[in-house]
């Protein structure tokens, strides 16, 4: 089901239209009521009246989370503050916590995107939304509830955590459609089926799943386990929370709310802007925002764009699933490589657990990278022949994967270190 | 008519067969025969215990990967030729050893050639028909 047919189905040449015109309007709005941003501009020496077509954009300076932080809690107000109705803020536990300011205008956009998203899976006003996203600070929870407010739907605020009261609410309110993270989702099915709780027999059917990243595999997991079909939907807090981006029923990719949220991709190291299909870092420009609004903001997630028709109809560019942080991205003989990469390519390999680490060495010169790979009862053979095998299948398929070549060695069980069940992926031992 | 053998990943660093042993030490394990297949990452330990699954028990209880796999025991005269023998028997009957090491009898002047077949089934049957003695797995416990 398409939520806004009219601007999920408008043609290439009219979106483009649009975006320019909004960026315009943006650009104008951050140079005349952000001292922040006119500095930026005038530095870059951009006039907004320059700023005429949408490819101008690249021209534009970047806004990178540290400066979020600089401007902490107000600086970048783009409207009196009379005209704030709502702030959320990240959780800081990184530091500075980053605020987003909701205008009136900026939670009616924020409902609207996420009735999108709730749409991607059919919600109408007769589905039983349970929110089980934090409400308060974090955006989770608040932009669930208006989505389904929008719809009509009825939403049960649960928040997070409870879990108990979860799976009863799961049973004795009939929820059709499961808010949470998709980590939390697998909590619930495990302690639902502890309880004796049959999945088969609830009238859930659809999961929109996102904050934190997850996988294919993940996926399979969560929709045998709860019956459900399971989207992933994307966001962050400096943009709006979620809905910025979503799967639709066919699972391929998130179609990026491009009307309000302008996407860009580029090289983290060198800020140029990369072709569709190619992975860097999502870039995003808050076309229509009021009260905070951003300019080419680095999300630090990594990614690549798809402009190929969806069979669902709607227009907009595709993101792929975030691959990874730019801040875990290794680059290895000019090539970027991901540990969510190396581990994707070591679950499809029979026999072996995702319990690895990457080395990377510099001999003579040149970057050097080391995948080691834990021994497994079911990858054990007594034949040297079959475990070199074995290390050669799993180099030409991460070659494949990562477009370099990387020597893979097997180590003994549990002899990668773990911290806090959480393992060391990777050891830079580069000297630069 | 196959042995028991317990074949152990060890990664290729120092320490690693000195851990193996400890354990079957205090476990009172006794090692028959042994032999490594090492390459520069890695190398497999492969031996002959008296008391194989107590092996395999212990050596997974200390975080080893082991594996419980069957060889062919055959007894062979402690004399020179006698392996030239055994080989020129496996190639005319077209029998492809993957690896093979050995075990000499104090006692007598008898020796143990394990040998580990592509195809066992067959190589049982072309070393009875000519007269060769097969250790049982009892037997092989008793070295």
């Amino acid at each position: 089901m398409i939520w806004n047919r009219e601007m999920e189905t408008l043609g290439r040449a009219s979106l483009a239209r649009l975006q320019r015109e909004r960026l315009a309007d943006l650009v104008a709005r951050v140079h005349g009521r952000v001292p922040f941003y006119r500095k930026k501009l005038e530095a870059a020496g951009i006039k907004p009246a320059a700023v005429k077509d949408l490819a101008d954009i690249t021209g534009l300076p970047f806004t990178g989370k540290d400066e979020l932080r600089e401007t902490y809690p107000y600086g970048l107000l783009a409207v009196e503050p009379g005209k704030i109705v709502e702030i959320h803020t990240s959780s800081g536990t990184t530091g500075k916590p980053v605020v987003d300011a909701y205008t009136q205008s900026d939670v009616d956009l924020w409902s609207e995107v996420m009735a999108r998203t709730l749409a991607m899976v059919g919600a109408t006003a007769g589905d039983v939304i349970q929110n089980a996203y934090g409400y308060g600070l974090f955006t989770g929870g608040l932009g669930v509830h208006y989505g389904a407010r929008r719809i009509g739907a009825n939403v049960i605020p649960i928040s997070g955590g409870n879990t108990a009261r979860q799976i009863a609410i799961l049973r004795d309110f009939g929820s059709t459609i499961l808010a949470c993270t998709p980590s939390y989702s697998l909590y619930l099915a495990e302690v639902g089926r502890e309880e004796g709780m049959d999945f088969s027999k609830l009238p859930l059917r659809a999961g929109v799943f996102g904050a934190e990243p997850w996988s294919e595999n993940m996926r399979k997991e969560i929709e045998e386990k709860l019956r459900l079909k399971a989207i992933d939907i994307y966001g962050l807090t400096e943009i709006i929370g979620p809905g910025v981006a979503s799967e639709c029923e066919r699972q391929d990719m998130l179609h990026v709310f491009e009307d309000h949220f302008y996407p860009e991709i580029i090289d983290p190291a060198s800020g140029r802007v990369l072709g569709d299909g190619e992975k860097g870092e999502l870039i995003i420009t808050t076309l229509t925002k009021e009260g905070t609004p951003l300019l080419r903001y680095r999300t630090r997630d990594v990614t690549f764009l798809d402009r190929t028709p969806c069979a669902c109809g709607r227009t907009s560019v595709r993101m792929h699933r975030i691959i990874g942080r730019t801040d875990d991205m290794l680059i290895i003989r000019g090539v970027n490589v991901f540990p969510s990469e190396v581990e994707h390519v070591l679950l499809h390999v029979e026999g072996v657990e995702p319990h690895y680490q990457i080395v990377v060495e510099r001999r003579d010169k040149l970057d050097c990278l080391e995948v080691r790979v834990e021994m497994t009862d079911a990858l054990f053979s007594d034949e040297v022949k079959t475990l070199e095998a074995k290390e050669r299948e799993i180099e030409a398929k991460l070659r494949s994967a990562l477009l370099v070549h990387a020597r893979v060695k097997l180590v003994e069980p549990k002899s990668i270190p773990r911290s806090e069940g959480k393992a060391k992926r990777i050891v830079d031992r580069r000297q630069l | 008519m196959q042995i028991q053998q317990i074949s152990v990943f060890l990664e290729n660093k120092p320490g690693r067969l000195a851990h193996v042993a400890e354990v079957l030490r205090d476990n009172k394990i006794n090692i028959r025969a042994l032999t490594i297949a090492d390459t520069s990452d890695f190398g497999i330990l492969r031996m002959i215990v008296n008391k194989p699954e107590a092996a395999l028990d212990v050596l997974r209880h200390a975080g080893f990967t082991v594996k419980q796999n069957v060889l062919l025991g055959v007894e062979i005269e402690d004399r020179e030729g006698v392996l030239f023998d055994i080989m020129h028997l496996c190639d005319v009957s077209d029998l492809n050893v993957e690896y093979t090491y050995s075990f000499v009898e104090q006692s007598s002047n008898k020796a143990i050639l394990f040998l580990r077949f592509e195809d066992p089934e067959k190589a049982i049957e072309v070393f009875r028909a000519k007269g060769y003695k097969l250790l049982t797995d009892e037997e092989a416990r008793k070295l």
